[in-house]
């Protein structure tokens, strides 16, 4: 690999687009320096379930041809890695389960087709929990994903492998999923930043659906104008899913360096049970944006609490349902069996792991007869309060600055036993997830252990544009960001 | 038959198939009879990743049948997941309308006992996507005995669920809601209300009580009622069976059958011991449905006359008998012929109807009837009559001329010019025939005179044939009344 190419696929996605743009480096020699990275993280982080091969060579010739004739690429010739519940037409789709056997998609999901459109070539396809169900990359059906800043600890999850991937250099922008924090906790974890967009500002068609009334899409980088390009390419209104939002893409960059003066951030008062390092970088973040104009407003929000129990009976309610058509009728993988309700139990009981397993049955319990009033119904009720919370405190504050995580990673198998106390991982990330609100999870330091400690920015609906600015406020105030000592060249 | 002390209590559940392009939820034709799986994408298999979109054609036809029946169309209604395992279910759940459907209330009027109509009250109507079909015991050179195919060709076609309270009391009354629901889809082009296509499907619940209680007895569910006579025959069965067991002092078990159109009777179904839980929430890849009360408005305004009251206006306006009036209203466009007609010749629309039941609809097929596809144009029949009224043809020319007019030989003023057919009224040459013919008959001449009236008509017959059927058949009985009585 020449050095500029090294030096390229190390920097950000946006200069990386510049030079492919000004015809400074070839979009396929990119391509083929960033699949061979894809490679190496997949052997050393367990990153990538698929590495893609000739065909992305072509994909990126294709951006030289479209930038040659003159088109104007956002994103020309950025590799990206796209987490593998999300649909890349020609390549399989396992998301981290074996429940779908081989299957191909037969189309890109809309997110993927856009950022095609924007000049993004599709190296591979990265790990992630099974179905998305887990915080850590552990209930992946094809192993744990290694943390680039400490390959015993988990990357986070579900979006693990994306996270790992761009940590380690291997791509400057991938696609994650995020339910009730799948892209802020591995951005945590990782040192990255990683947008939830609003719900429905990205296209679910292509998702391989989780929970549909959590689900979105959002892209995962090094770099806030990376991912405010990228977020920018997935956006827009989608008539193939119903419950896309409106309208077209949000302009995400021409306010980008607009600062923080001015704006209030709303502050939670409820530290329990955070990590000392992720407290103390909640509190320097919090200093760093006053010092730049922004004033701090101290609020209680005791339901937040809540979310944790509310979200987890509703997201496993809706996944009982969504992961029922994987029956080994149509499609993925098929167990024998005598008559079709054996044929779907044993399908079910081999193609499942054990974390998705206890969801849906705790799911198919809140839903069912004479439980449904007491779990699925209370839980919604406990969701329209606290989204009506949220609303609330947002008349009071432009966004709110909250821990995205508890605390920095942990060691691959430490909470693998305990479900509970990995559900309360989520506890900063599900209540945007349950008000369908935009959130960004920004690095904010290091753990005296030398891991990444993020913080999360929750805003009101279509808040993306100033959430972001604020991400590229810290990570301008902050400089240079360390490389993790695992990266991949 | 029932007796006395027991009344039964019917409750229907009609699946009405809506007849949009595509289906409910993706872009696929609604086909039917193509190959298996021949009409199917990523929404309808339930791929993993892909999404359903409302059809607004559904919306809108569901919509149209909710206001035909007096229902009360909601602005706002929801769609939820009904979830349970089936190999033909692709997705493990169908959508449906669960606590929040299209519309609710409204009635159809039947024809109770005592010939008068009695309102049946609709619960709700709403909406949801049919599932595909499994094929059991498939037989064929590459299917090995025992195997079940799955055509997933039916799945996410469109319906409409019509929900009665159990308001019918006899399965007469049953199949009477049947056929008026059938007519009604067809006549505001809902549906093709085809239940041998399976485009109209029927479940029935049924219990019996004791005459004039309150409290409902055991339901027993009937499902696979694929005709309006299985409808019926599957009630008698089962109100004669339910009746038997209370009479024996036996419970009805509240069990889930199956009608068997072979032996005429009902067998519990298989597995359907316990009452499945098909735990509904809302689906949350679908925001509420949304219709808009102008254009709520509008659906209604562009409705057609309904057929029980345009039936009622033949009767009224027309003169005709209700039975008359009702065979005209079988389809709308059997009804538009026949107005189309009246109003060409509004003098005698009584005329009118009765060469439309008697001379058309013997030579139209149900097809043709359900299509309104007339042998001969509307306006030629009124043409027709109008020939008969004013003289021109006689009843028996007319009858003729219809037999031209249905091989497509012409119309009937050019027809009865170059054929010659005109009605001789002249006396003259009559005279001359009726003459002729008494002359070459003397002996049933007298036998006339004394007053064996059954040869007079006879003699109609002789002198009729003698004028090449064209006399004037009131001419001929005039005149030969004359000669016999001179």
């Amino acid at each position: 690999m020449t050095g500029d190419l090294a030096r390229l696929l190390d920097g950000p996605a946006h200069g990386l687009a510049a030079a492919v743009s000004a015809r400074e480096v070839r979009a396929r020699d990119v391509a083929g320096a960033a699949l061979l990275r894809a490679g190496r993280s997949r052997e050393r982080h367990g990153a990538f379930l698929h590495v893609a091969g000739e065909d992305a060579i072509e994909a990126a010739a294709e951006v030289d041809r479209r930038v040659a004739a003159g088109e104007a690429l956002p994103l020309a010739g950025v590799p990206i890695a796209v987490k593998d519940n999300v649909h890349v037409a020609g390549m399989p789709t396992t998301a981290g389960s074996r429940i779908l056997g081989a299957f191909v998609p037969p189309e890109d999901a809309t997110c993927v087709a856009r950022l095609k459109a924007a000049g993004c070539v599709v190296v591979g396809k990265t790990s992630c929990d099974e179905l998305g169900m887990g915080s850590t990359n552990e209930t992946s059906a094809f192993g744990p994903v290694r943390n680039p800043w400490e390959p015993t600890r988990v990357p986070g999850g579900s979006s693990g492998g994306s996270a790992a991937a761009v940590a380690a250099r291997a791509v400057p922008l991938a696609v994650g999923t995020d339910t009730g924090g799948s892209v802020r906790l591995p951005a945590a974890f990782c040192g990255l930043v990683g947008v939830r967009p609003t719900f429905g500002r990205v296209s679910r068609l292509g998702l391989v659906a989780f929970a549909s009334s959590f689900d979105q899409a959002g892209p995962l980088a090094r770099h806030a104008r990376d991912a405010a390009l990228a977020l920018e390419a997935m956006s827009g209104a989608d008539p193939r899913d119903a419950t896309s939002l409106p309208g077209a893409s949000p302009d995400l960059l021409s306010r980008l360096d607009d600062g923080v003066a001015g704006l209030r951030v709303g502050l939670l008062d409820d530290e329990e049970g955070v990590h000392p390092d992720a407290a103390a970088a909640l509190s320097a973040t919090a200093r760093l944006l006053a010092s730049r104009g922004a004033s701090l407003v101290p609020l209680r929000l005791p339901r937040l609490a809540l979310g944790v129990a509310a979200y987890y009976l509703i997201a496993a309610a809706e996944a009982s349902s969504n992961l029922a058509r994987f029956d080994g009728v149509r499609f993925g993988a098929r167990a024998a069996g005598d008559g079709p309700a054996e044929l779907v139990r044993a399908t079910r009981a081999a193609g499942f792991g054990d974390e998705v397993k206890r969801r849906v049955l705790l799911g198919t319990f809140a839903l069912s007869a004479g439980h449904r009033e007491a779990w699925y119904e209370r839980a919604q009720r406990v969701r329209t309060r606290i989204a009506l919370d949220l609303g609330e405190a947002f008349r009071a504050c432009d966004l709110l600055l909250s821990p995205t995580a508890p605390g920095p990673a942990f060691p691959i198998g430490e909470k693998s036993g305990d479900p509970l106390s990995l559900y309360l991982t989520d506890v900063f990330t599900v209540p945007a997830s349950l008000a369908g609100l935009p959130a960004v999870a920004v690095p904010a330091g290091l753990s005296r252990e030398r891991l990444p400690v993020g913080v999360q920015l929750a805003g009101p609906a279509g808040s993306e544009a100033l959430l972001l600015a604020v991400a590229r406020e810290l990570e301008a105030a902050r400089g240079p960001w360390t490389a993790p000592p695992d990266v991949i060249r | 038959m029932l007796p006395v002390d027991l009344e039964a209590v019917i409750g229907l559940e009609v699946h009405v198939q809506l007849k949009t392009r595509t289906k409910a939820f993706c872009a696929c034709p609604v086909v039917f009879g193509a190959a298996p799986n021949g009409a199917v994408c990523p929404v309808c298999l339930g791929y993993p990743g892909a999404l359903p979109v409302p059809n607004r054609e559904m919306a809108a036809l569901g919509a149209r049948l909710a206001l035909a029946t007096g229902c009360d169309v909601h602005a706002r209604s929801a769609f939820a997941r009904k979830s349970y395992f089936y190999p033909d279910l692709p997705k493990g759940y169908q959508i449906t309308q669960f606590d929040r459907p299209l519309a609710t209330g409204g009635r159809i009027d039947v024809r109770g006992t005592d010939g008068t109509a009695r309102a049946v009250r609709l619960r709700r109507v709403h909406l949801e996507e049919d599932a595909g079909k499994s094929i059991h015991d498939a037989q064929g050179e590459d299917v090995p005995p025992g195997v079940t195919l799955v055509d997933l060709n039916r799945a996410g076609t469109p319906l409409a669920e019509i929900v009665t309270e159990p308001d019918l009391r006899t399965p007469s009354e049953a199949a009477d809601f049947l056929s008026r629901v059938r007519r009604l889809v067809r006549w505001i082009g809902v549906s093709d209300g085809s239940m041998e296509e399976g485009s109209l499907r029927c479940d029935a619940n049924v219990s019996l009580r004791p005459a004039g209680a309150e409290e409902p007895g055991t339901r027993v569910e009937v499902k696979n009622l694929n005709s309006i006579a299985h409808v019926r025959k599957a009630l008698e069965h089962e109100v004669s069976r339910q009746a038997e067991a209370l009479r024996a002092g036996r419970a009805v078990a509240a069990d889930s059958r199956l009608f068997d159109p072979a032996s005429g009777s009902t067998r519990p179904m298989r597995g359907k011991e316990e009452s499945e839980d098909y735990r509904y929430f809302p689906d949350p890849d679908l925001g509420p449905l949304v219709l808009d009360g102008a254009w709520l408005e509008e659906l209604a305004a562009s409705l057609p006359e309904p057929p029980e009251a345009r039936e009622a206006r033949l009767v009224a306006q027309l003169g005709l008998s209700p039975a008359d009036a009702a065979t005209l209203c079988a389809t709308r466009p059997l009804a538009d012929a026949f107005e189309e007609a009246v109003a060409l010749h509004p003098s005698n629309a009584r005329g009118v109807a009765s060469w439309f039941l008697g001379g058309l609809l013997a030579r139209m097929g149900d097809s043709a009837r359900q299509e309104g596809r007339l042998p001969v144009a509307p306006a030629a029949i009124a043409r027709l009559v109008a020939r008969i009224d004013d003289g021109t043809v006689s009843r028996r020319i007319a009858a003729e001329l219809v037999d031209l007019l249905c091989a497509g030989a012409g119309d009937v003023d050019g027809l009865i010019r170059e054929r010659g057919l005109f009605q001789v009224t002249d006396e003259g040459p009559i005279r001359a025939a009726v003459d002729a013919v008494l002359a070459a008959n003397p002996a049933l001449a007298a036998a006339c005179r004394g007053g064996k009236s059954a040869s007079f008509a006879w003699f109609v017959g002789q002198v009729m044939k003698a004028t090449g059927g064209k006399a004037s058949p009131a001419v001929v009985n005039r005149l030969l009344r004359e000669r016999l009585d001179a």
